[in-house]
């Protein structure tokens, strides 16, 4: 036994030791000091394929991968639209019916068509792929393989030949018709349909055919050309929308509107290819952008490395006040990519990820609520700033407040809460004072959050702050600053409502209110704790219906629920995409965003108008009257505008919080020299501790051993002779 | 013997029939298939129509267990429960909902990082504890035997996520011995695996080593036992030579049945450690409503636990040579 703890105690730290670098380094030995950048996910990306793709954490990869036209500024605020693979953005071209060209300032309601030409830049190479490879005499290696050719293969690596080829404006046109594939299924075919001329029928016209399919059971999409977008010619394309539609250029930022090649459709189309193995494009993705994916094993890692054939991009030379005090522009001009491999390791849980981000291997970081308090202090003048701890560690924190709004939602059609009458109307308005915005964020976001005012977080176009900019309803503007009206008239608004004293006048019974929710555990129970206090006050009882996740969004596709939390994300950073969520036919009892079930003729007219125009002073006129109209039904509380807090350490710059844009990788640069060694200052392992464990039990084990003996030697001499 | 082994895998069908009833079951009650599809299609700008095709896709828009306008064998046939979980006996898996990839082979490939960790935890695990109880049979009512006993209530008493954040923080964070957590391939994955399999052993002593001891002490006082200290053969050998062996059957009820389930993963360790095994997979397809993982891995675990049930029954033959199966 001793013999087995002493070679341990020599061996183990011996092997470790051989180890270059510390021993607690979860990355091959042979990767330190490279200009690699670490990072994590936390679930599997369902999407790569632009076609589908649409949620955020799909994002952290499709948008490094894919080249759309455009992309958003990455340092100027308000965001900005600027080029990415075009060599301008966009400026649509109007047509009434008759097929004449209308003036740039002419109203929606005489559009019949708009046309938006997208140039795009001539010598775009796509990444390194066996879709593009061709042999000795210009025939595709890999576009008639059958499945017995792929028997050994498992991963794109395993096809001996790659290609590449130039990005034409095909690529553009093949991408939108994949839009309407009827095995796809893109989140934003049904919007979109709505828009691009001829799409619905043409996607009626493709699930024709897929009855009919060719023999190889591939859908050829070039063998249906779709009206409404047109090739110019090898680097220009048209789209044809119906009526005016400005929000569509937002639209040609995301990876929706990227170019797919058809030869990568073809390729991963063959027989074998994706059953079982996953050989398509929602796994590989073929682009054109600044990096490509080379290591696709979600349930591990996910590997980016700098594309070969991206001919690079000069990082920006402008940007907002403070970017270039803050060293944002000190590689204006430079060409991008910095980094040349992006590392994503699969971290599940919070509590390992920051351990990690705290040792140095992960160069950036969120902060979570647990790992809040060891991280930021709030100074009595409510300004924050890094714990101690962090600082020492050189650690950068960033702040920005993201394009989401969080609010509490009254079901419009519910006859007690909802409707159109000043009954319900002061009753909402009776509880959006009673809801206190600030102690919740004060409470459960430590502080990451501004109170909402209205539906329109700031940095979108429409959102109003400053002296006065308050919803009147909930607050009054007291020396200089916003403060929440009393209670008293909370009450009284109530007693105006029917219900003096939370008791409901025609019934003689107390109100009450049914809150539906899916929030679970000790964090949800206190918040349900904290929301029926907030009721109380206007002594109102609420009834939590808890529930799980599918039921409670049954509730509210039926209109049943009454109450509930709920939150957007900012496709794009127009006020159309805060203010559709409250317009009548997009109620989510018809399929819509409009959760709360809002309808206001009103209102519904004002948005149509408001959405055609142009930013302006008109635009922010209507957008005023939209927002008092809302405020005054108060069909939402409008809780917060959420603010993100995120870390990252002293070795990599160019960081800056963009929430529209999620192609930040190329833009960032570290120093992998620093990095080695802070790893290196902060990882030294300490080994005494186990040598003091190792010794404790021996000292334990001893006088047992000792005493097992002298019974030995005891039993021995009483055994008769 | 072999209509023993017969006669209980015949048995183990009807179980198997009845589980996968009641996974369909369970499942369909809290998960309809339009959820599924919803969850499949996202959140946001999801229309009715691309979950009807979705559903249309994968069969989900066929009546649950009868098909009443259908006609003859397909009033069965043709429906969700038919076709998605009779190919199970086969094994045929079939593909996950969430990204369409085979569930066979990732179940092929996930269970090797399981394995890496549940096996070291289980031998090393399993003769460390029972080392530690015979140590405390042996040095029973002494100081060693009572500090044991407090140990193991103090090890019973903590939650096995203490000892995971624990060991993390302290081996990991302030040691800085071994990764937090992570995972590669190949002989390399040692350094990645040596906290989770501590930790696994360490979270398991209480129970596994009272236990053991209390069947130990049962066995110490047995006639045999003083029988062979009265020949004078040493107490090692007393003890594991034969308290051990006479032990056994007891230590294999619990040992034996739970060596086919070690492939299957732990839910939580794999999730903290990062390690992409069974486990993780298993709790990945509930929280991402999929089905057809779900029921591969609830039909895989059942198979699994008839096994070593059978395998069970046969080593106590090997135990104990009285035993015969029949």
């Amino acid at each position: 036994m001793k013999g087995i703890i002493t070679i341990l105690a020599l061996v183990l730290p011996a092997s470790l030791g051989a180890c270059s670098g510390p021993w607690n380094d979860p990355y091959p030995a042979q990767e330190a000091g490279k200009n690699i950048l670490y990072s994590s996910f936390s679930e599997r990306p369902k999407h790569l394929d632009p076609v589908q793709s649409y949620a955020e954490n799909e994002a952290v990869f499709t948008a490094q991968i894919y080249m759309p036209p455009l992309q958003y500024h990455y340092l100027k605020r308000p965001y900005e639209l600027t080029t990415l693979a075009a060599t301008e953005v966009p400026k649509p071209t109007y047509y009434d019916a008759a097929d004449r060209k209308l003036p740039e300032t002419a109203g929606g309601a005489k559009v019949a068509y708009s046309v938006y030409e997208i140039h795009i830049q001539a010598g775009i190479m796509y990444q390194p792929h066996p879709a593009f490879a061709k042999d000795e005499n210009g025939k595709y290696r890999y576009h008639q393989l059958k499945r017995e050719d792929l028997k050994d293969v498992y991963e794109l690596r395993d096809f001996k030949y790659t290609g590449t080829r130039e990005l034409v404006a095909d690529d553009y046109a093949f991408q939108i018709r994949r839009l309407a594939h009827p095995k796809l299924h893109s989140p934003i075919f049904g919007l979109i349909s709505e828009y691009v001329v001829g799409l619905k029928d043409y996607a009626a016209k493709l699930q024709e055919a897929t009855k009919a399919p060719s023999a190889d059971g591939y859908l050829d999409l070039l063998q249906f050309p779709l009206d409404g977008v047109q090739v110019v010619d090898a680097h220009t394309y048209r789209i044809k929308l119906k009526g005016k539609y400005p929000q569509f250029v937002y639209w040609l930022a995301m990876p929706f509107f990227a170019p797919i090649p058809w030869e990568a459709e073809r390729f991963y189309s063959q027989p074998g290819m994706s059953e079982g193995k996953n050989l398509s494009l929602d796994w590989y993705p073929v682009g054109t952008g600044a990096y490509m994916l080379t290591v696709n094993d979600p349930n591990r890692i996910m590997v980016m490395e700098r594309n070969p054939n991206f001919a690079g991009e000069p990082y920006p030379s402008e940007g907002e006040d403070g970017d270039k005090a803050a060293g944002l522009l000190d590689d204006a001009g430079k060409m991008m990519p910095f980094i040349d491999k992006a590392v994503f390791s699969l971290e599940k849980e919070s509590i390992p990820y920051w351990n990690k981000f705290l040792q140095g291997y992960y160069d950036a970081s969120g902060i979570t609520s647990d790992s809040f308090d060891q991280t930021v202090q709030i100074t009595s003048s409510g300004d924050v700033t890094l714990a101690d701890e962090m600082r020492k560690q050189d650690i950068v924190l960033q702040t920005s407040v993201a394009t989401s709004v969080m609010y509490m939602g009254f079901n419009m059609i519910d006859p007690v809460v909802g409707g159109d009458s000043e009954r319900t109307r002061k009753l909402r308005q009776a509880i959006s004072i009673a809801v206190d915005q600030e102690e919740f964020i004060s409470i459960f976001t430590n502080g990451r959050g501004i109170p909402g005012q209205g539906p329109i977080p700031p940095g979108i176009f429409g959102h109003r702050e400053g002296l006065g900019e308050i919803n009147p309803y909930v607050y009054d503007w007291v020396n200089s600053k916003p403060e929440r009206k009393p209670i008293a008239f909370a009450k009284k608004l109530l007693a105006e409502a029917g219900y003096p004293n939370g008791i409901d006048k025609a019934s003689g019974k107390p109100l009450v209110i049914y809150f539906d929710t899916t929030m679970s555990g000790v964090g949800g129970k206190s918040r349900i704790d904290w929301l029926t206090k907030q009721f109380q006050k206007i002594d109102l009882q609420l009834v939590v219906r808890n529930t799980d996740f599918n039921r409670f969004q049954d509730k509210i596709r039926k209109g049943t629920a009454q109450l509930f939390f709920f939150g957007w994300n900012a496709d794009y950073p127009d006020p159309e995409n805060f203010l559709f969520l409250l317009y009548g036919p997009q109620s989510r009892i018809k399929s819509g965003e409009n959760a709360a079930n809002y309808q206001n003729p009103e209102y519904d007219r004002m948005f149509e108008r408001m959405q055609v125009m142009e930013n302006g002073p008109e635009r922010q006129a209507l957008i005023d009257q939209m927002v008092e109209i809302l405020r005054r039904d108060a069909p939402w509380v409008y809780m917060l505008y959420p603010k993100d807090y995120t870390l990252a350490h002293a070795w990599v710059y160019n960081r800056k919080p963009n929430k529209m844009a999620n192609n930040g990788l190329k833009y960032q640069r570290i120093d992998p020299q620093l990095r080695q060694k802070k790893r290196a200052e902060w990882n030294h392992p300490v080994v005494w501790p186990i040598i003091v464990l190792l010794a404790v039990l021996a000292l334990v084990l001893t006088p047992a051993v000792q005493s097992y003996r002298r019974r030995e030697r005891a039993g021995g001499k009483l055994l008769p002779a | 013997m072999i209509a023993f082994l017969v006669r209980r895998i015949l048995y183990a069908i009807p179980i198997l029939i009845g589980v996968n009833v009641l996974t369909f079951l369970l499942f369909f009650i809290v998960n309809s298939p339009d959820d599924m599809a919803r969850m499949q299609l996202g959140q946001k700008r999801v229309s009715d129509e691309a979950v009807v095709k979705w559903k249309q896709e994968r069969g989900y828009d066929k009546p649950s267990f009868f098909d009443a306008q259908a006609s003859g064998i397909r009033k069965i046939t043709n429906t969700i429960f038919f076709e998605k979980s009779v190919p199970l006996f086969w094994f045929d898996f079939g593909r996950a909902e969430a990204d369409g990839r085979d569930i066979a082979h990732e179940i092929r490939s996930r269970m090797w990082p399981s394995l890496a960790i549940a096996l070291p935890v289980f031998i090393v695990g399993m003769l460390s504890y029972i080392t530690f109880a015979l140590l405390m049979a042996f040095f029973r009512a002494t100081y060693i035997d009572i500090a044991g006993i407090l140990l193991c209530i103090f090890a019973m008493s903590v939650s096995g996520l203490f000892y995971i954040i624990g060991g993390q923080y302290v081996i990991s964070k302030l040691w800085n011995l071994v990764p937090i957590s992570g995972y590669v391939g190949g002989l390399n994955a040692w350094k990645f695996l040596v906290l989770p399999v501590v930790i696994g052993i360490v979270g398991g002593v209480g129970a596994s080593a009272r236990w053991y001891r209390t069947i130990f002490i049962e066995e110490i006082n047995r006639d045999y036992v003083r029988t062979a200290r009265a020949k004078g053969l040493s107490e090692w050998r007393v003890l594991f030579r034969h308290v051990l062996h006479n032990a056994m059957i007891p230590i294999l009820t619990g040992a034996v049945v739970a060596i086919p389930l070690l492939f299957l993963g732990s839910l939580i360790t794999e999730s903290f450690f990062s390690i992409p095994g069974l486990g993780s997979y298993t709790i990945d397809a509930i929280s991402q409503q999929d089905f057809s993982v779900v029921r591969a891995m609830v039909f895989l675990g059942s198979v699994l636990y008839i096994i070593g049930l059978i395998l069970t029954d046969i080593s106590y033959t090997v135990a104990d040579p009285r035993i015969r199966l029949q």
